[in-house]
């Protein structure tokens, strides 16, 4: 493992959003939310979303978390915004396979934007769950779940 | 002030294959000594057959290797009868063994249970659920200054109706080595209106000890601790993972009921009803851990040629240079107890403005392997107002050079994240 490949997941893009977290406030008018947990390091975030018809309108975060788990829910909150419910379902499936390594077509990884940073997290399998953890309490927040584990429940692929 | 290796790198084939690894989670599980990986592979090439079956002579070989290392182990751990170390997969089975089987029959509806803020996981959730199921209170004592226990308000916790108390010998955490000699006068005198253990024994609370991070560090004189029951792990003292034991007094374990059922623990099994095997081996269900029980015999010479005083000598110069180290650098903070003397090898910062577990990725990028998380001390953690600590924890093959490389890479995330 080289200072590249730590370039990489550190991006500046990454360590912004660690810094000065976006939409990083609670939601008193969500029409949704829900806590991730990531039991194997303590860290924990509620997401609030809030639903306008078929559209996700506005996303909101709290909570305490490193730099990766911080900055993707940060990150989350602005690509997700304005999607309809199916675009953002299918985002969030994106995203498993860009933190798993499994997305290698350059045109998807190239239409994702800013999420693009968090690429560099498929190269360090223990911070994953890091990177997974708000974008599995987006989708519990939108099924209702309302409380969701990175030890269980949503799908972890295996890289 | 430069400390170099107490035992050489190359008595560690993962280490010896890895020359600029720095391997600082000892205090998880140490590398393991050529000498341990030696004796397993002996043991499988030239006694391997079931223990206490078997009237064949490789079967006695077998016998006679598991029943050597509990001899070696027991004397390695200043325990006089061997028959009283039951081997275990570690101390989390230790204490679960004996909150399961003793505290099942022993504690009920206004009782209480008290442990300590500092412990391990595997030192609270047993009591913890213990309590839970037979409606006894669970207590916790509270931290007084710099990660010690408050010995006051343990004290205020204890009373006739106590009848586990369970503390660490030393913190896994921050590293604290806990009086045990003064928490177990404390804690005799405060339960004395309690029943008596057993036949010949204290009255009141078992007294229930956690070695895990204090075997591979002190001289631990187990009989001599006054301590009803004392847990450690074979793992993390340079043996293989999956054994450990648990020491406890005669009495206690005779009439204590069994904890699992099935072969080599019973004496004679009826058609409705079975009678038990003796001690050790009421409590030692099944085929047992050969390999891990005589690797772990191996690790006891091992240690013991270095010599338990060395190693307590070696760890705490490393400790005050990496205290020292990382206390000069600007927004690191240490925890724990400022004297290195009163601590195990065991340094728990953070940085300012850097997650404990971006801490870890970039030191690990760097070649050096630390533990960022809440080291199975959450009930800590909480009152420590951290989610997170970085622990750094040494044993006998640390060397100066690893602090050096420690605290480089410390100053080199903070560049990262500033």
């Amino acid at each position: 493992m080289s200072d590249a490949t730590l370039d990489a997941l550190y991006q500046e893009v990454i360590l912004d959003h660690n810094r000065r977290p976006r939409n990083f406030h609670p939601m008193p008018a969500a029409s949704c939310s829900a806590d991730g947990k990531n039991p194997s390091c303590g860290d924990q975030l509620t997401i609030w979303v809030r639903v306008d018809g078929d559209r996700v309108a506005e996303l909101s975060f709290q909570g305490i978390g490193c730099a990766i788990s911080k900055a993707s829910a940060s990150l989350l909150t602005e690509a997700v915004k304005g999607k309809t419910r199916t675009e953002a379902l299918a985002l969030y499936e994106t995203m498993h396979r860009v933190f798993t390594g499994l997305e290698t077509d350059t045109a998807v990884l190239k239409g994702l934007g800013p999420l693009r940073a968090l690429s560099g997290v498929s190269k360090f399998p223990m911070r994953v769950k890091c990177a997974s953890l708000a974008w599995h309490a987006f989708k519990a927040a939108l099924d209702g779940a309302g409380t969701v584990s990175t030890e269980s429940g949503a799908p972890t692929p295996v890289s | 002030m430069s400390t170099g290796p107490l035992a050489p790198r190359a008595d560690f084939p993962l280490l010896a294959a890895s020359p600029d690894l720095v391997y600082l989670d000892s205090a998880a599980t140490t590398q393991k000594p050529a000498v341990v990986l030696e004796a397993i592979r002996r043991y499988y090439t030239e006694a391997n057959a079931n223990p206490h079956r078997g009237a064949y002579a490789l079967a006695a070989a077998a016998t006679a290797a598991y029943e050597t290392a509990r001899h070696r182990v027991a004397r390695f751990l200043g325990v006089a009868d061997p028959d009283t170390l039951l081997f275990t997969r570690g101390s989390t089975e230790a204490m679960n063994l004996i909150a399961t089987a003793w505290g099942r029959a022993q504690v009920g509806p206004g009782d209480n249970l008290v442990v300590t803020r500092m412990e391990h996981h595997a030192n609270f959730v047993p009591w913890q659920q213990l309590a839970l199921a037979t409606g006894a209170e669970f207590r916790i004592a509270e931290l007084g200054p710099a990660g010690t226990i408050d010995l006051e308000h343990l004290a205020s916790l204890i009373d006739a109706r106590t009848k586990v108390v369970a503390f660490g010998h030393v913190s896994n955490a921050l590293g604290t080595i806990h009086p045990v000699t003064e928490i177990v006068r404390i804690a005799r005198e405060r339960s004395a209106g309690g029943a008596p253990l057993g036949p010949g024994l204290p009255p009141g609370a078992l007294l229930v000890c956690d070695g895990a991070q204090a075997v591979p560090h002190l001289r631990c004189a187990v009989d001599a601790l006054g301590v009803d029951a004392y847990a450690f792990s074979g793992h993390k003292i340079g043996g293989p993972m999956g054994i450990g034991g648990l020491v406890m007094r005669r009495g206690i374990l005779e009439a204590m009921p069994p904890y699992q059922f099935g072969g080599d623990m019973i004496e004679w099994v009826e058609d409705r009803t079975s009678t038990w095997n003796v001690l050790p081996h009421k409590f030692e269900a099944g085929t047992p851990n050969v390999e891990g029980a005589v690797g772990l015999a191996a690790a006891c010479d091992y240690v013991e040629r270095l010599g338990l005083d060395a190693i307590r000598a070696h760890e705490v110069a490393l400790t005050a240079e990496a205290m020292a180290a990382l206390g000069a650098i600007g927004g690191v903070t240490l925890f724990g107890t400022p004297d290195a003397t009163t601590r195990s090898g065991v340094v728990s910062f953070a940085i300012e403005g850097v997650h404990p577990h971006d801490v870890a990725t970039t030191l690990d990028v760097a070649g050096v392997c630390v533990r960022a998380g809440h080291h199975c001390a959450q009930p800590l953690m909480r009152v420590m107002g951290v989610p997170a600590t970085v622990r750094a924890s040494f044993w006998v093959y640390s060397t100066s050079d690893d602090v050096a490389r420690l605290a480089q890479a410390v100053r080199e995330t903070q560049a990262r994240f500033a």
